[in-house]
């Protein structure tokens, strides 16, 4: 890995990383990429938060669907561990509670394939600094 | 196949159910299917929006229309108007209550601002364990601005003019903290992040650590420049694992960048950082005794001064901050001072991290500002009590802290207040207490851990508090009296005076404050010997209610120690002798014909 010598280094990787994120996330293509953050905290893990994100990893590529899973820390929702983001080409992201394989499934199939929403899925309710 | 255009979400929380949000939801649904929109609406039901106050709520997205207040007979208006002709309906929009003007979509709304997040804004959001997430969510630019743009005196002026106070309990001014430790001089200074999370309860370190550990790596390496340290230390617990992987993840990463190590940035600085593990003991929280478990030696408190700041670790000067503490840096030096103090109130800028838990619906991590009440915490954003029933209290603070009750509920929160009122705000552990938690049991509880963690140096706290939990199994048994509740409270003011450290003098909070705002619930006890909420086991007892028994057998049939007798069809009977008060009779009986008396 090539190290970061100055402040100049740091704020050209930070554009460039930002760029690629914007690519990946705004294509211009509307079935561009799907991208999944699986909440993985101690929390999240103790509900079986890994067992979903490998079966989402799995099944997504089964079923042909381009998404990229990303693990993340804690969203903050412990009453509704294990927590998925999705966000959709173009969309807010929406966050799933509760989510098991069955929950995982209907994701795939309801949400990602179809944009139909599924009962439970927690509103955001805090504001993010920018 | 079909793609919704359409979604209205209907909140299905609680307290929206509560007012009629079940009966909207299917009223929704039904005009949907009476205008066959089934495959351009869908009507989804959510969990909690955290403002059960103006419940039910319907947002509708893609637009984020935000509809208060919604009555089930609204939904065919909404449905003709908004779905068909896609006009908001005006009159259930949301009305700001400075403004007094409707507000169009939830982003423009006051209410969302209710919890900022700032120490966990990258928490849930980047890859943990990816530095090049962190860096395009402006990671690392705070420490380069330090690094080659600032003097370590502008960088101190900086934290004393954001008005940052200590997230571990204590609440000292970080700004003010780094200056003494700046002006001590020593060929070698230390930098520690406390990261020995105790309280019950508390888990925001533990968070901040696996969902964003480089955070605390750059705010290190800016308290490191500010007080002319070049090593820092973490103390984090050896019970979490995970922390402690991803926290030696982020260091491996940050060193391969350069952005640990010699000559950070081309800036001649440098700084690097170690791990050290602590064996989960609660008083290792209290900086002197963390710094001598760093040391290898017992993890005991020394009198201060000296402070760590003129003697620390191996006797150098020594800067300890809490985790969620550092989280706030790096966000200060992007944003600077003045904007972290205008959030807040006028002693206590920023926000604080909660672990709400207890009886509460939304249990969970939240980021409020200071100054919010503990009824927005409680029943917005926590979504109120559990199965509906009456809040009791709310304790605050850990084992350090007190019961606060619903006279407390409006009393905006920060450090200061929370001290006038008998708690503290600790390291932010909320816990929330119904109806049917006994406050002496709540304050037993947490004199039993207190009891547990006390480390022993000094008498006032290793025996004063074995005493004061003596003297409270007492009460919960029915054996002490009137008299006995005096003798609590000089014990516990006894306590309070002569402990060494943090521990000892603040774990008496539980019980003061409970005698304060409790003292009816210690007299049942002690005059009646009656347990009000039905905890205390020796002061209760199971009966049969003769009129609601059918002789099922159920509860014979699980009692455990087979003290229950009766035919079947016939009334059942306790032996209250043999009787063990597990409760399972309650928990079998579906003819609610057992009661604890």
């Amino acid at each position: 890995m090539t190290k970061i010598k100055s402040l100049a280094d740091l704020k050209k990787m930070k554009s460039d990383l930002q760029s690629q994120i914007a690519l990946r996330e705004k294509s211009e293509n509307p079935e561009g990429r799907i991208l999944i953050k699986v909440g993985m905290g101690t929390s999240g893990i103790t509900s079986g938060a890994k067992q979903i994100m490998e079966f989402l990893i799995d099944e997504l590529d089964k079923r042909n669907v381009d998404a990229i899973v990303t693990q993340t820390g804690d969203m903050g929702y412990s009453y509704a561990e294990p927590t998925v983001e999705v966000k959709l080409p173009n969309q807010d992201p929406i966050v799933f509670g509760g989510v098991d394989k069955k929950k995982a499934d209907d994701i795939i199939e309801k949400y990602i394939k179809n944009g139909e929403l599924l009962d439970g899925i927690i509103p955001t309710n805090y504001e993010t600094i920018d | 196949m079909a793609k919704y255009k359409m979604h209205m979400l209907v909140c299905g929380g609680t307290g929206c159910h509560a007012s009629e949000g079940e009966m909207l939801f299917e009223n929704l649904k039904k005009e949907v299917q009476e205008n066959n929109l089934e495959n351009e609406v869908q009507v989804v039901a959510t969990g909690c929006f955290g403002f059960c106050e103006k419940g039910p709520i319907v947002k509708v997205i893609p637009d984020n229309t935000f509809y208060v207040q919604v009555a089930p007979k609204d939904a065919p208006e909404i449905i003709a108007e908004h779905a068909i002709k896609g006009r908001a309906v005006k009159r259930l929009l949301y009305v700001d209550p400075v403004k007094k003007e409707r507000i169009p979509d939830s982003k423009h709304m006051g209410f969302y601002k209710k919890q900022i997040r700032i120490a966990l804004r990258n928490c849930g959001l980047i890859d943990p364990e990816n530095i090049n997430e962190y860096l395009a969510a402006d990671g690392y630019e705070a420490m380069g601005k330090v690094l080659l743009e600032m003097t370590p005196e502008q960088v101190i002026k900086e934290m004393i003019d954001s008005g940052l106070r200590g997230r571990g309990g204590g609440g000292f001014p970080t700004g003010l903290k780094w200056q003494i430790a700046s002006q001590n001089h020593a060929d070698q200074k230390y930098v520690v992040c406390n990261a020995d999370e105790g309280d019950p309860g508390a888990f925001m370190d533990r968070s901040i650590l696996e969902g964003d550990p480089h955070t605390v790596l750059e705010a290190m390496v800016i308290n490191g420049y500010a007080i002319g340290a070049t090593k820092g230390l973490i103390y984090i617990r050896a019970e979490y694992p995970l922390a402690i992987q991803r926290l030696k993840i982020a260091i491996n990463q940050a060193r391969e960048y350069g952005l640990l190590g010699t000559d950070i940035l081309g800036s001649g600085f440098d700084f690097d950082v170690e791990i050290r593990y602590g064996a989960g003991a609660f008083v290792c929280g209290e900086e002197t005794a963390l710094i001598h478990s760093m040391e290898g030696l017992r993890g005991e408190p020394t009198f201060k001064p000296p402070f760590p700041a003129q003697s620390g670790y191996l006797g150098k000067p020594t800067n300890v901050n809490n985790v969620e503490t550092y989280a706030n840096i790096p966000v200060i030096i992007n944003k600077g001072a003045q904007w972290f103090a205008s959030i807040g109130t006028e002693k206590s800028k920023g926000t604080k991290v909660f672990a709400l838990a207890g009886k509460i619906n939304n249990v969970g991590l939240i980021e409020v500002p200071m100054g919010i009440t503990l009824r927005e915490v409680i029943f917005e954003i926590g979504g109120g009590i559990q199965g509906g029933k009456k809040f009791k209290a709310v304790q605050t603070g850990g084992p350090s802290g007190g019961c606060l009750t619903e006279r407390h509920l409006d009393t905006p929160i920060d450090f200061d207040n929370l001290l006038a009122v008998g708690s503290m705000m600790g390291s932010g552990g909320m816990i929330v207490m119904d109806e049917d938690d006994c406050m002496v049991a709540v304050s037993k509880f947490y004199l039993d851990f207190t009891v547990e963690e006390s480390c022993g140096k000094c008498s006032p706290c290793r025996v004063g508090n074995k005493r004061l939990y003596e003297e409270l199994e007492k009460i919960t048994k029915g054996k002490a009296t009137e008299q006995d509740l005096e003798k609590l409270r000089n014990l516990c003011h006894v306590i309070k005076d002569t402990s060494l450290c943090g521990l000892g003098q603040t774990s008496p909070n539980p019980v003061l404050s409970t005698l304060d705002n409790f003292w009816e619930e210690y007299l049942a006890h002690t005059n009646e010997k009656r347990c009000p909420s039905g905890v205390c086991k020796d002061l209760i007892r199971y009966e049969v209610i003769a009129e609601n028994c059918v002789g099922c057998t159920a509860c014979a049939r699980n009692c455990p120690v087979n003290c229950i007798s009766g035919e079947r069809k016939q009334v059942h009977v306790i032996d209250q002798a043999l009787c063990i008060k597990c409760n399972a009779c309650l928990e079998k009986c579906k003819f609610n014909a057992i009661a604890v008396i």
